[in-house]
């Protein structure tokens, strides 16, 4: 498998369950990192897979690269839509449901979201690139040599959470702020979570939209600037939005922005240390960094899956899936599909073709940080490459109990001194 | 066989001598010419195959579908002339034809 630590228990009930039974979103799955083998059975035996019941209710499971892709483009038939259960495998609740334009079809998705896709523009990338690559050495040279620290902490979430702050205009000093909202808006509320239930969450998310509201009412009032507040607070498609619609994009670009690059980050690490061979292979030759960087986002698949809604009645390899079912595809899994990648399970920085993949989307709503998400996984890979020859793992990380969020909630390494 | 001219945004050209039937962005990225992603392979699903074609070839590039007017909706620096590589068909036709690249694909 991925990195050969699936447990053979996991492995032999993947391979003997009744096929009808698997259910691939469990969250244990994804906290112990267990879904692999079933992934490896659904393509195999049952691509287009329904689950009739799971705790986020009956769905469909896309697994194979090319099904997803047909999917994915085809937005017509398979909504978005944030009122039919928006684009994850929880659907979006009656009491807390936030429009956001990647929960949208066309037109009104369109025309939001040209509205902030300027701020991840080639223009201003190579204006933020010198910013990164100097909070990038800054971090990495506060960094403690010869003992074991949290990379998730001190590397991953500090310099997603100061590009995210910069994007919004955000005050600076306040930054983990986004952090704790990102994780509060992506948690799916029970016992023993950092929300136990969904008044929790929204009181937190309350703050959330308070704290931006005051920001929002400073923009307004004032010219236009080049941060997406003010560029949503001054755009003909988004200066009207409702609280809702105005919290639920903000949601979408600080998960957006966050967890998908943070877990990127944390996940180059791991995957290198796991490869020792290819951080060697890195190591000699820099001029792959831009490689590993998509080997890296394809292996990590930081977001393991996007929802749709069927809008029809559709035929997909066999199977009939009924206007209004859930359909998951399994982003995760497409880039681990041995028909279309070649050997997907092996983490290679130089292969062939490493754009192709699937972990961005594909079709109208394929991420538009895209872009930045590799700037920055390459600039903190340039810099640290000129300090450290080596960033070692000192244990397992924890995972993310989520089939959505495909993370690390920490990742012990040492530098050595 | 149709020879077509690929320009880079630095200026640099790439002649290519390509069998018919094959798509722009599959005889750029068979030939290296770097500026051309191609992320998603050709299903007119990524916009990192965006080109410049002049107009005075419209009649003979064949007509931009409704997928990639909505692809090439998202594309950086979109002009009139925008067209998305993987949605055009080499032919004896378009000898001759020039194509300019972008300064990024996104």
């Amino acid at each position: 498998m991925a990195d050969g630590s699936v447990p053979q228990s996991a492995t032999d009930h993947a391979r003997s369950i009744p096929l009808d039974e698997i259910d691939v979103s469990h969250p244990e799955l994804w906290r112990t990192d267990s879904h692999w083998p079933y992934f490896e059975r659904l393509r195999r035996e049952d691509p287009v897979h329904y689950c009739k019941d799971s705790l986020f209710g009956p769905y469909w499971s896309i697994t194979r690269y090319n099904d997803i892709m047909a999917v994915d483009t085809n937005h017509q038939v398979f909504s978005s839509e944030a009122a039919l259960g928006g684009i994850a495998i929880v659907d979006q609740g009656a009491d807390l449901r936030l429009p956001m334009f990647i929960a949208m079809d066309p037109p009104k998705h369109d025309v939001q979201r040209k509205v902030v896709s300027p701020a991840v523009s080639p223009a201003n990338l190579a204006v933020l690139e010198p910013m990164i690559r100097e909070r990038a050495a800054k971090i990495l040279d506060e960094l403690p040599r010869g003992e074991t620290f949290d990379w998730v902490d001190r590397v991953s979430i500090e310099l997603t959470t100061q590009m995210l702050a910069t994007l919004f205009d955000f005050p600076f000093e306040q930054r983990r702020k986004l952090t704790w909202w990102s994780d509060i808006a992506t948690t799916i509320p029970a016992e023993g979570m950092l929300v136990e239930t969904e008044e929790a969450k929204l009181a937190i998310l309350m703050e959330c939209l308070g704290a931006f509201t005051e920001l929002w009412n400073e923009r307004v009032n004032a010219p236009p600037q080049g941060d997406l507040i003010s560029m949503m607070a001054h755009a003909e498609a988004t200066r009207n939005m409702s609280p809702e619609e105005y919290l639920g994009n903000l949601i979408l670009l600080i998960v957006g922005g966050n967890d998908t690059t943070r877990n990127s980050i944390s996940g180059s690490v791991y995957a290198l240390n796991k490869n020792p061979d290819q951080y060697a292979k890195l190591r000699a030759n820099q001029e792959l960094i831009p490689s590993m960087v998509s080997e890296t986002i394809r292996w990590q698949t930081p977001l393991a899956h996007m929802r749709r809604t069927a809008l029809e009645d559709i035929e997909l390899s066999g199977k009939l899936i009924r206007k209004g079912d859930k359909v998951v595809m399994w982003y995760v899994s497409g880039n681990r599909d041995d028909t279309v990648i070649a050997e997907p399970d092996r983490y290679i920085i130089d292969r062939e073709r490493p754009r192709q993949h699937m972990s961005f989307g594909y079709g109208i709503h394929r991420c538009v940080g895209n872009r930045l998400a590799e700037l920055q996984l390459r600039v903190i890979w340039e810099e640290i490459l000129k300090r450290f020859p080596v960033i070692e793992v000192m244990g397992e990380p924890e995972r993310v109990p989520s089939p959505f969020v495909k993370g690390y909630l920490n990742l012990p390494v040492r530098i050595p001194a | 066989m149709p020879v077509i001219t690929y320009v880079e945004h630095n200026g640099a050209r790439h002649s290519l001598t390509l069998k018919p039937g094959v798509s722009l962005m599959q005889g750029a990225i068979s030939h290296n010419v770097p500026g051309i992603d191609a992320d998603c392979g050709g299903a007119c699903a990524c916009a990192t195959c965006h080109i410049f074609v002049d107009a005075a070839w419209n009649d003979r590039l064949g007509e931009q579908g409704d997928i990639e007017a909505s692809m090439l909706d998202f594309a950086e620096g979109v002009r009139e002339t925008s067209r998305l590589a993987c949605q055009i068909t080499v032919s004896e036709a378009l000898d001759g034809l020039v194509v300019h690249l972008p300064e990024a694909q996104h």
